[in-house]
């Protein structure tokens, strides 16, 4: 890779850009309900903002927001939340993924279904943000990026 | 070969603008899509999730009910796939060798 002088003035408008972007992804996952979006829009809108600072800061400042080895196990962790809700479902009688069985909730069925939608978006949006960080830094692996 | 690719590009286009002005008109209540009946008179899924998504999860958005309610092992098995593309970018680039 050709080598590059850091320039602060692109790192200076990709800070002022990147947590408005985070928090755009915030906003479509968590309204997803509402409005056109879901985990895999909201995730990849996080995944975003975090890789415009890896590209514009480099290795230094990046390992401050998420390190490298952090991403598998927030992917693995998004997954897990997923998996789990379903089998908290059938540990109590229902079938896998229905959330009108899921235990700590009581509520109508409907709303109980409503929070349970929610539940698994935030897992999806977990996971989709770190593999797609995780998917960058691999490929850059070994190489003095930025 | 600059004009094969203009060429091939052209028929491409022209059949895509033949396929769409066969299209049903957006909106139309009268499509087979809309329809609450099949052509041959079952009940169609759709209009069964129109009318109901609301009132089964309480969720405004029609298509966040289909992806995360209805079809939620789908979209789990969507989150599977996705994950192991990662694991696979590990395995493939995460070891490579210094040639050096």
């Amino acid at each position: 890779m050709r080598r590059q002088e850091e320039s602060p003035i692109i790192l200076l408008g990709s800070r002022l850009l990147s947590p408005y972007i985070m928090l755009f992804g915030l906003y479509v996952i968590f309204f997803g309900h509402y409005s056109p979006g879901g985990g895999f829009q909201g995730g990849t809108l996080l995944a975003a903002s975090i890789l415009l600072i890896r590209l514009s800061g480099g290795r230094r400042v990046s390992r401050l927001q998420i390190q490298e080895f952090a991403t598998t196990p927030l992917a693995v962790t998004g997954v897990i939340i997923y998996f789990l809700t379903g089998l908290a479902a059938m540990a109590t009688g229902g079938y896998f993924l229905d959330y009108e069985q899921l235990p700590f909730l009581t509520m109508e069925p409907a709303y109980m279904r409503y929070w349970g939608i929610l539940i698994i978006e935030v897992g999806i949006g977990l996971a989709v943000m770190a593999i797609l960080v995780m998917i960058y830094d691999n490929m850059v692996k070994g190489e003095d990026y930025a | 070969m600059k004009a094969l690719k203009i060429i091939i590009l052209i028929l491409f286009a022209s059949v895509m603008i033949y396929a769409a002005s066969d299209l049903p008109y957006r909106g139309d209540p009268d499509n087979l899509m809309h329809a609450e009946e099949s052509i041959t008179g079952t009940k169609v899924v759709g209009s069964y999730v129109i009318q109901e998504a609301y009132n089964d999860a309480k969720t405004p958005n029609i298509v966040t009910v289909i992806l995360g309610d209805y079809r939620s092992v789908d979209t789990f098995g969507e989150q599977v796939v996705v994950f192991t593309a990662g694991l696979i970018t590990i395995l493939i680039l995460r070891n490579r060798r210094r040639l050096t």
